[in-house]
């Protein structure tokens, strides 16, 4: 017996990690061959199987939310919310609330952003800065620019203080840390309809339950960015302060927080630009702002106002980006003893003075308080037809409509089909034997789970749908953007201005890829598809070409010196070295499409997103919550081998 | 050095990494080697060090990479808990301290100055300075006026409204041991302070350093790598292996008796002449009388070196700074050192 079970295990310990990825690969096919014979519980989860997560979840938020008295404190939470938003809606907009002051003349904000931007980085940064306002102002969106800007003002800060202190609590307290990291990788998957619902439920429709779901989404990055930079404190200086006598206190506010600067700002950046992705997107729970005004132009085909205020939310996003990124690399400057406090403060002065003159100005020049409808200058009509007129061009027309006939029957509809047939337990064990593959049996074994627990949600079929959209655009984008990003790499002229633009892109809030999506395809499964794929696009190049240019220069030399050839060299030495990081680029493409996909729903998609979107119309918790869970552990799946993968490799180069 | 209570005192200190290493600690046997305690799954960053430092004294820590002497000074100011012995400064175990009692004692009587400067970056080099005063609550005024007396000793002055990152290698330095100095402790730690400059700064700055102990006379734990600088700047020297001191006494003594093999290898390529001076190689007289022109004891035997060639005397009488008569030194001994023959 004995002697057996040695024999037994050493068979299976002397199995390659490849040859049981190719067992468990094998058995997932032989599953999809004989699926009319297969158990019906292999196919499809059968009904009675399924397990009534969302009733249950449902009865939990009910117990939280009622018997436990959490609406009462979010509630009072969201009256709190309330009288902040209330105050930066006055002062931008002029809505009539305490403290009844503003609104303050746009002049006035142009010119004081105008200031901030020549402080942070001089003319060019001053000059966009002011000018994206003036844009706003002039094309007659000055309004609603300000309802979103009023939401950021408030939900920035917030997110910026709760995540610093998370992040403070995560790096001081390990066990805090561990508990709260897995909690993060979750909210930073999970669709942004999942957040939506429960910030109505318990905060109110409008403003407060906007800015809660912004606050929550934007918190993660900052929390992670803020351990980061804390624990990357030189030793030293540690030291330094403590052999100087520092208090616990004194450590954390005068050495910790401050060598921390660069990351903690970087969070910073990151929490405003994921602020402004959130808060256009909560024109779905009924947030007033560009991007409600965004979504019922698209959903009324208004192409050239869409148009129009796509540019808006672009020229903000990069404001807002490129300013807080001067801001981290903006390093003090000192002055010669005894400059006097004028000197020193000069362009705080002159902002305040500009402030107070355009004030002033405000108060006898009308147009310098607020443009008329009658004085924009949009000219949503006339682009209107000119990009009809492009359009209906026979040769764009022709491309378009072969390309829509192209994607949806040789492409969209069959691989849909196909995912839609193979049945549940094929699908699990493909992706186990990936997971085997890529991290053993620890990794196989999370994936078996989290696609385990969507079949018992229920939803499988509906997640299905929205793992084809995701699959099927991101190979596309694959095959896109890996190929420009490798071309634009080995062209050292070209892959600045190429990286500068991926990077410019990546700003954008996701909403924005569906006007050129909606403008060529309307509304469809390819336009959805497209969105995504220009949106997963970005960070494939980007990534690919940063891989690729991080090579060495030693080893190129080295390859030039063996006598390789510039393809050779590509793929024998530079590829290789740039997989891993191409992967991370890969991967944040997934996440990307996964948080697109979502947002198509309301084109009319069959999905989760679909699902997700009608019960914001309820107060169906568990169900949303379920949804969800579903869309979030598809990502959580990938991202998980896809990390592992680029990680391993890492090590195995010896790169970082 | 004859102090008889000594400023830092420390007894069989002991320093384990590993899990539950006291309790290891405790139950070890006696005399395991740093490979046998590895075995055992722990790294012996310090392994019973017994050393006592003096009033004034300055003593020069010398190890190579890994050996431990980072973390001894670290256990010296409590930067690190040591696993077992006892680290006395003035007669206080400061295993015993509380944390405010610590704190208090790094305010009033410890300087430290660090390998890579340890600077804030986001403090001007007025503001590191007056950072040890800041931190024990002294008034802006005072403690600016304090920081520019250091920065002024340290000869930073007019570079005081700069930002770390906008001076040199040397200058950072030297902001370093200002800030160290602010609190006027009676301890210096300085950890490898020199190892990251350039050889011909590194020069400069010890000669700089030298002359700020000739004003300020603190006691001085110091470390290095660089057997040379230990040679130029200790009162005397602890060479450490492995975590054990292999070694501790004068510069001279080091040179002329290495104890282990180990230390030899330190000496063999050094001139023994720079270093040794006549006072080590003099003896008591015994009767003898001596003549003529006497040699001064601090003198070193390079720098005798053309009257001992030139003298045809066997022993050479040798006096001190006083001009008193020590005792007579065997030239042909002196000529051995000289000529690197033992």
């Amino acid at each position: 017996m004995a002697i057996v079970e040695t024999r037994l295990t050493g068979k299976i310990g002397s199995l390659t990690r490849l040859q049981i990825t190719q067992f468990l690969f094998g058995l997932a096919i032989i599953f999809a061959i004989i699926k009319p014979l297969l158990p019906e519980f292999l196919v499809r989860i059968p009904v009675e199987m399924i397990l009534p997560y969302d009733i249950w979840l449902q009865t939990l938020f009910d117990f939280i939310k009622d018997d436990l008295g959490l609406l009462t404190v979010t509630r009072g939470i969201s009256s709190v919310l309330e009288w902040f938003l209330d105050i930066t809606a006055n002062l931008l907009y002029g809505k009539r609330r305490w403290p009844n002051i503003g609104p303050v003349p746009w002049v006035a904000i142009a010119v004081v952003a105008a200031v901030i931007g020549f402080w942070l980085k001089g003319w060019k940064m001053a000059l966009l800065a002011g000018g994206t306002f003036v844009w706003v102002a002039l094309i007659g969106q000055w309004k609603l620019a300000m309802q979103t800007m009023s939401v950021i003002a408030v939900a920035a800060p917030m997110a910026f203080l709760i995540g610093l202190l998370l992040g403070i609590c995560a790096w001081k307290y390990p066990r805090f840390q561990r508990a709260i990291m897995p909690v993060l990788s979750i909210l930073q998957t999970l669709p942004f309809f999942t957040y939506l619902l429960p910030a109505v439920i318990f905060f109110k429709v409008g403003p407060t339950a906007g800015c809660i779901a912004t606050i929550i989404y934007a918190i993660p990055p900052m929390v992670l960015m803020t351990t980061l930079g804390l624990k990357k404190v030189s030793h030293e200086v540690v030291e330094a302060g403590h052999m100087s006598g520092s208090t616990r206190w004194q450590m954390l506010r005068y050495v910790y927080l401050p060598a921390a600067r660069t990351e903690i700002l970087v969070g910073v950046n990151q929490v405003i630009m994921l602020c402004l992705a959130m808060v256009v997107l909560t024109a779905f729970i009924g947030m007033p702002g560009l991007g409600a005004k965004l979504l019922s132009l698209m959903n009324s085909l208004k192409l050239g106002r869409s148009f129009e205020i796509g540019i808006t939310i672009v020229l903000i996003a990069v404001t807002l980006d490129r300013l807080s990124k001067a801001w981290v690399v903006k390093q003090p400057e000192h002055f010669e003893r005894g400059t006097s406090w004028f000197v020193r403060h000069k362009l705080l002065i002159i902002g305040i003075i500009a402030f107070i003159v355009s004030i002033i100005l405000a108060q006898f020049v009308q147009v310098a308080d607020h443009i008329t409808r009658k004085q924009d200058l949009s000219m949503g009509k006339d682009i209107d037809n000119v990009i009809r007129a492009i359009l209906a061009n026979d040769i764009i027309t022709g491309v378009t409509d072969w390309l829509r006939w192209f994607l949806i029957t040789w492409v969209l509809i069959p691989f849909r089909n196909a995912l839609l047939w193979l049945p549940t337990g094929s699908v699990i064990l493909a992706m186990a034997a990936f997971g085997y593959f890529v991290g053993g049996r620890k990794s196989a074994l999370l994936v078996v789970i989290f696609f385990g627990v969507i079949a018992l949600t229920g939803w499988w079929d509906r997640s299905m749908i929205t793992l084809y959209a995701v699959i099927s655009a991101v190979i596309l984008a694959t095959l896109i953007g890996i190929p420009l990003g490798i071309a634009a790499a080995r062209n050292p002229k070209w892959s600045e201005p190429i990286l500068l633009v991926c990077d410019t892109a990546q700003t954008f809030p996701s909403f924005i890829y569906l006007i050129p999506a909606i403008m060529l395809f309307s509304v469809n499964d390819v336009a959805v598809v497209f969105a995504i794929l220009i949106f997963a696009t970005v960070p494939l190049m980007r990534y690919t070409i940063e891989g690729i240019r991080a090579v060495p220069s030693e080893l190129l030399e080295a390859a030039d010196m063996a006598g390789a050839t510039r393809n050779q060299k590509l793929l024998k030495v530079q590829l290789p070295l740039a997989l891993p990081t191409m992967a991370v680029g890969f991967n944040q493409a997934i996440m990307f499409a996964f948080f697109m996909v979502i947002i198509a729903a309301f084109i009319g998609t069959q999905d989760l997103g679909q699902e997700l979107q009608k019960t914001l119309a309820g107060n169906n918790l568990g169900k949303n919550f379920v949804l969800g869970m579903c869309v979030s552990l598809m990502a959580l799946a990938f991202n998980h081998i896809i990390m592992r993968w680029s990680n391993d490799r890492r090590k195995a180069l010896g790169v970082g | 050095m004859n102090d008889i209570n000594p400023v830092i005192s420390c007894k069989s200190v002991w320093k384990l990494f590993g899990g539950n290493a006291e309790k290891y600690l405790a139950s070890m046997k006696k005399g395991q080697s740093f490979e046998q305690i590895r075995q055992a799954g722990y790294i012996a960053a310090v392994r019973d060090v017994s050393l006592d430092i003096a009033r004034g004294e300055m003593l020069v820590i010398m190890g190579l990479s890994g050996s431990g002497k980072s973390t001894l000074v670290r256990c010296l100011s409590r930067l690190i808990d040591i696993t077992g012995g006892e680290v006395k400064v003035d007669g206080q175990d400061i295993m015993d301290l509380n944390e405010r009692e610590l704190i208090d004692l790094r305010r009033k009587k410890m300087g430290m100055v660090f390998q890579s400067f340890g600077l804030l970056p986001h403090r001007t080099v007025l503001e590191n300075v007056a950072f040890p005063l800041e931190m024990r609550g002294q008034d802006r005024h005072d403690r600016r006026e304090r920081a520019m007396e250091v920065i002024k000793l340290v000869g930073l002055e007019g570079r005081e409204e700069y930002f770390p990152r906008e001076l040199s290698g040397g200058q950072q330095q030297r902001v370093g041991i200002a800030r160290s100095l602010a609190i006027e402790p009676d301890i210096w730690f300085l950890d490898e302070p020199f190892s990251a400059l350039d050889p011909l700064i590194r020069r400069e700055m010890q000669d700089e350093f030298l002359r700020l102990q000739e004003i300020l006379g603190k006691t001085i734990v110091f470390i290095t790598h660089d057997f040379d600088e230990a040679l130029r700047l200790a009162d005397r020297i602890a060479i450490m292996k492995d975590g054990a001191v292999e070694q501790c006494d004068t510069p001279d003594k080091i040179v002329l008796n290495p104890a282990t093999e180990y230390v030899a290898k330190f000496t063999e390529e050094i001139e023994k002449s720079r270093v040794i001076h006549a006072e080590v190689l003099t003896k008591p007289i015994n009767g003898y009388k001596l003549e003529g022109a006497s040699i001064s004891a601090d003198a070193t035997i390079l720098q005798l070196s053309r009257q001992l060639i030139g003298d045809n005397r066997d022993i050479l009488p040798v006096t001190n700074k006083d001009g008193v008569l020590i005792g007579g030194m065997n030239r042909q001994e002196a000529l051995n050192v000289l000529l690197g023959e033992n």
